[in-house]
């Protein structure tokens, strides 16, 4: 049997206990605020830490070895899983432990920028000479309410059609008048599943992330809306909305998509269209490097159309940002300018396929070379980016009213829209 | 005349000296041993004592991911009532009654398979074995891919038996019939050996005088197997409902909780309350509440299986 504590001991275990709780306090402290005072870019030999997410690692990989090869400052670059990049972001920034450079999807930027994770860069942004020609959508997501600028365009991502032309002409359609509309793709897709060995298309049925990504520009193009402008409420309980789904309810009954597809959690999200079996996708345009020539796969690329026509796309991609506790701010800057300035954006960017970020060299060599490259860069300009503080609790959560929603609609009982709608609202403005 | 004899006080003085020392002793020893016990005591306080304190703490403040946190007084356990939580909560119970069940039944039937040498056992406890080197998420992902990709030919193979094709992890009853396979592929090699060391050391003589007695292959198994094995027994059912109550990696990478929610296990709700909805003060609040459910689970448990069955 256990003896109470003597009061000594008790007083000492008191104590303990109360230093343990003040330690514990202190452990979490808010991020320091960001020193002012305009930078000068410093290339000195200094070694700047930077984190980015797995999903768009190549394009940065690419830039951060031409700067390392380029300059005496380095960067240190680590690759983060991207579904844990955000909770990594987030728990080192609690423990103030953030590396000097932040990459930051576009649709948490808006957060973190609230939340006084990054540098105030606005005097640093409006004195280059290119300060009008960056990415509008993604200045606009990393400037604040007070209209302070605190992150760079760093690669754009915009989702397009995906289609494979050799499955085109083996259906007998032409590969080179991609559908105008949803129901002309849906169609198309009915032809190619006719196809020995080929499934009409596929998306990713479990995933949220993949679902807005590839049925909002839909919406978009019916002039629909999914949010209202602040981001705390959804705009989903729409009929607008409703067609679009009912289409892909329609053409998944129809069994025009893998079965896989209803399971697909985003983990072989771009794989089954790698295989050359797969008629058309929406994906991102960073994925468009992956799926080089060959026999069974060439791809084509065109806008997502609403069920009226129209065009739009998700207007996704990263942004770069110097955290606010970092030391190494006017090092990390130089890496951040150098990644925006012509020869970066021509000889890294372009060369490699990837969309500059910049408007003023949307056409260059390399997208002359390539009508696939081409026809992304234009869609820049009919793209759509979301802003919500709670985007990523909301719609990347899989077990969330945004994945619900979405699973009704098109597997499930879609009479449950208003409900779903309103889950997806409180959701937002929690 | 010479006497010789002892001082009167000399043995009280020896006792007294002895004492003292033997005290002097006692604390030097003391000493020593707190000094041995230092090392561990400052590992178990850094890594258990002290996370399971900011847990309590954490689980009496409203504690975001990012911010200053204050204290809410247990307004966090208001966090059980949550809807997922609830289901999560009867999902794994049904999860964890069904796995052990099955997997102790699989596991005591390969360690009995392969408990005798024969031609070919050493094989075969490899073969079982093999799974429990893989890494949980590892194999999950590899069985993703078996149940999901055309390629994978599972389907086709059981079609040349007259089965399917089998929706695997599409609908609730399948996802939890998937991961559960995949967990009795994973573990009940590792269960096996928990018990194949068990039945190892039950001795020879023991069997011998049962059969002596007359009694047949059930009777000495419900009789002589089952009794002796108790400890291994109980080694295996307490990491099986253990890891089952706090089964995430399979089930996170496998269905995501999905379809429609119907496999959310409780962890996963703490993960999802933690690191998606950024509340760490409602995840710590529902992980002390599953913390003092294995608790008083795992020592009902060692109450039912120590028990001295020799009464």
């Amino acid at each position: 049997m256990q003896r109470p504590l003597a009061p000594r001991r008790l007083a000492v275990v008191s104590a303990s206990a109360v230093a343990a709780a003040l330690l514990l306090s202190a452990c979490q402290t808010g991020p320091a605020a960001s020193t002012g005072g305009q930078l000068e870019a410093t290339d000195d030999g200094t070694t700047v830490t930077m984190w980015t997410r797995s999903a768009t690692s190549d394009y940065t990989q690419a830039l951060v070895d031409a700067y390392n090869d380029s300059h005496e400052n380095q960067v240190e670059l680590t690759v983060v899983p991207f579904d844990a990049y955000q909770q990594k972001v987030a728990s080192a920034a609690g423990a103030g432990q953030l590396p000097d450079i932040v990459s930051s999807d576009v649709v948490f930027t808006p957060d973190y920028v609230t939340k006084g994770l990054f540098r105030d860069l606005t005097a640093e942004i409006d004195a280059l000479p290119f300060a009008d020609d960056l990415a509008e959508g993604h200045i606009a997501v990393g400037t604040s309410a007070d209209g302070k600028k605190y992150a760079v365009p760093h690669d754009i991502d915009l989702s397009a059609v995906f289609y494979n032309k050799v499955l085109f002409e083996k259906a007998g359609l032409d590969p080179d008048s991609p559908p105008t509309d949803l129901p002309g793709w849906f169609e198309a897709a009915k032809a190619i599943d006719g196809v020995e060995g080929a499934d009409g298309f596929y998306f990713g049925g479990n995933c949220g992330g993949c679902m807005l990504f590839t049925t909002w520009p839909s919406i978009w193009a019916d002039g629909g809306e999914v949010l209202n402008d602040d981001g705390t409420e959804a705009d989903l309980d729409t009929d607008t909305a409703g067609s679009v789904y009912d289409q892909y309810r329609t053409a998944w009954e129809d069994g025009l998509a893998p079965e896989a597809a209803q399971t697909e959690t985003g983990a072989t999200f771009g794989t089954a269209f790698g295989t050359g079996q797969i008629g058309w996708q929406v994906l991102g345009a960073t994925a468009y490097g992956t799926y080089p020539k060959s026999d069974t796969l060439d791809v084509g690329i065109a806008p997502v159309p609403g069920i009226d026509g129209g065009e739009s796309t998700f207007l996704g991609g990263d942004t770069l940002s110097i955290a606010s506790t970092s030391e190494k701010a006017a090092a990390a800057w130089d890496f951040l300018s150098w990644t925006i300035g012509d020869e970066a954006q021509i000889d890294v960017v372009a060369k490699s396929g990837a969309l500059p970020s910049r408007t003023d060299l949307a056409d260059n060599e390399y997208s002359e070379a390539d009508p696939n490259v081409a026809e992304l860069s234009r869609l820049v300009s009919v793209g759509q980016t979301p802003v919500s503080a709670a985007f990523g609790s909301t719609f990347n959560d899989a077990n969330g009213p945004w994945t619900a929603y979405v699973r009704n609609q098109v597997f499930g009982d879609a009479a449950e829209r208003g409900a779903d709608n309103d889950a997806i609202s409180a959701a937002l403005s929690q | 005349m010479v006497t010789l004899a002892a001082p009167p006080d000399a043995t009280p003085r020896t006792t007294r000296r002895s004492r003292a020392g033997t005290s002097a002793h006692l604390a030097e020893q003391r000493r020593t041993g707190l000094l041995f016990a230092a090392p561990t005591a400052l590992v178990v306080g850094v890594v258990f004592v002290l996370p399971l304190g900011l847990l309590f703490w954490m689980s009496l403040n409203d504690w975001p991911l990012i911010g200053v946190s204050k204290p809410n007084w247990g307004a966090n356990f208001a966090g059980l009532s949550d809807p997922l939580f609830v289901k999560a909560a009867g999902f794994t119970l049904v999860y964890t009654i069904v796995t052990t069940v099955v997997l102790s039944a699989i596991a005591l039937g390969l360690a009995l398979l392969i408990q005798q040498a024969r031609p070919g056992t050493a094989l075969y406890r490899t073969a079982f074995f093999i799974p429990a080197a893989i890494g949980i998420s590892s194999s999950a992902l590899i069985f993703y891919g078996l149940y999901t990709q055309p390629t994978s030919g599972l389907n086709e193979l059981l079609a040349t038996f007259g089965i399917g094709p089998v929706a695997w992890i599409a609908t609730p009853a399948g996802a939890f019939w998937s991961t559960l396979l995949l967990v009795i592929w994973r573990f009940s090699g590792f269960f096996m050996l928990i018990l194949l060391t068990g039945l190892q050391a039950i001795p020879d003589e023991v069997y011998e005088a049962a059969r002596v007695d007359g009694a047949g292959p059930m009777r000495t198994f419900w009789s002589v197997t089952v009794p002796l094995l108790r400890p291994s027994l109980a080694l295996m059912l307490i990491l099986s409902v253990t890891g089952s109550v706090l089964a995430f990696d399979q089930f996170y990478v496998l269905t995501s909780g999905g379809p429609d929610n119907s496999t959310v296990t409780l962890v996963i709700a703490l993960y999802r309350k933690a690191f998606v909805q950024y509340d760490l003060g409602t995840a710590a609040a529902l992980s002390v509440v599953v913390l003092a459910f294995l608790l008083v689970l795992n020592l009902a448990q060692f109450a039912l299986l120590r028990r001295d069955n020799t009464k």
